[in-house]
């Protein structure tokens, strides 16, 4: 018998590329098919969760940044033509039939700066706090009052993600500066509490603190009068929201600042609380 | 999953390698830009404001 023969029987049958290959899978490798599924989902489920955190973090950034440019040269567009999307003579925005004056919901109304937050913080407030509005940068919390009116002007915005504009309102302490430009005026506001102690959470004489958490019912904090409501305002205020703690909506950071002083806009000047600001 | 799809791609694996990143473009596009923006005011976590 020479080594070149065939050998008997019939030919070797190939081995079976994957188990379900096989004419018959055994129970063991049922159970290896079962447990590469769950392996594959779970290890799907946890990327598509990573693409999520992404997309929150990052991708949210820049749509929302894109449509706060917009936001902010539409205004700027507006002011060097005249015109001024909050209505002038009204003080307290009532027509008559007590109508309230309407600003387009998510139209930019006036600019923020926070020195506080970096020489560079600047957004577009618009009006308004729907999704859409907020996506844009701070929205006004619609029939509050307009900067540097008698009440409280009250602004909702992001803390992480959608251009996160609030990102850092914890990092506010009392007196820093928040200043509002309309087509007129800048409004400088003062953060609220003790700014000897700095103690955020002291509330005053007129018992409104620079800080407070709260529950996201508690919409008393942007009543003309916050915390107290009935009272007949008589204080220029300005009331930021935004989501706390940072990644939930568990409560509200809430931060209450006064208006401190009014100065009239002139062209290509500054005032002084911003770098380089001369009125 | 992934194995059926790799042995159902056509081709040689160069081939299966480039649909292989199409896919994978395709569904990352569909969720950032889809599934994401709708699923995402249904949760509860990016909500600032106080209630009115």
């Amino acid at each position: 018998m020479s080594v070149e023969d065939p050998p008997a029987g019939p030919p070797p049958v190939p081995r079976a590329r994957h188990y379900r290959d096989k004419p018959n899978p055994s129970t063991a490798d049922w159970v290896r098919f079962g447990l590469r599924g769950t392996g594959q989902t779970l290890i799907t489920a946890g990327l598509v969760i990573l693409l999520f955190v992404v997309y929150e973090l990052w991708v949210t950034n820049i749509f929302a940044h894109e449509k706060q440019t917009k936001a902010h040269n539409q205004l700027e567009k507006e002011w060097a033509q005249g015109k001024d999307p909050l209505p002038q003579d009204d003080p307290r925005l009532t027509l008559p039939g007590g109508k309230q004056a309407t600003i387009p919901i998510g139209s930019g109304i006036a600019n923020l700066y926070i020195p506080r937050l970096g020489p560079d913080y600047h957004f577009t407030i618009v009006e308004g706090t729907d999704d859409g509005s907020l996506e844009k940068g701070p929205g006004h919390y619609v029939g509050t009052a307009l900067p540097g009116q008698i009440g409280n002007f009250a602004v909702a915005g992001h803390r992480v993600g959608k251009g996160e504009p609030f990102l850092n309102l914890d990092h506010l302490k009392p007196g820093d500066a928040v200043v509002v430009e309309t087509k007129s005026s800048w409004y400088i506001y003062r953060v609220k509490g003790n700014e000897q102690t700095g103690d955020l959470n002291d509330r005053g004489t007129d018992g409104i603190p620079g800080r407070e958490i709260v529950n996201p019912s508690q919409s008393a904090v942007i009543l003309p009068v916050p915390d107290h409501p009935g009272q007949k305002p008589t204080e220029k205020l300005m009331t930021m929201t935004t989501c706390h703690p940072k990644f939930t909506a568990n409560q509200r950071m809430i931060v209450h600042a006064v208006l401190a002083r009014v100065v009239p806009r002139v062209a290509n000047r500054l005032p002084k609380e911003l770098s380089g600001g001369t009125l | 999953m992934y194995v059926w799809i790799w042995r159902h791609l056509p081709g040689g694996v160069p081939w299966k390698a480039l649909q292989t990143l199409l896919l994978v473009t395709g569904v990352c596009a569909l969720l950032l830009f889809v599934i994401f923006p709708w699923i995402e005011p249904k949760l509860p976590i990016s909500h600032v404001t106080v209630n009115q």
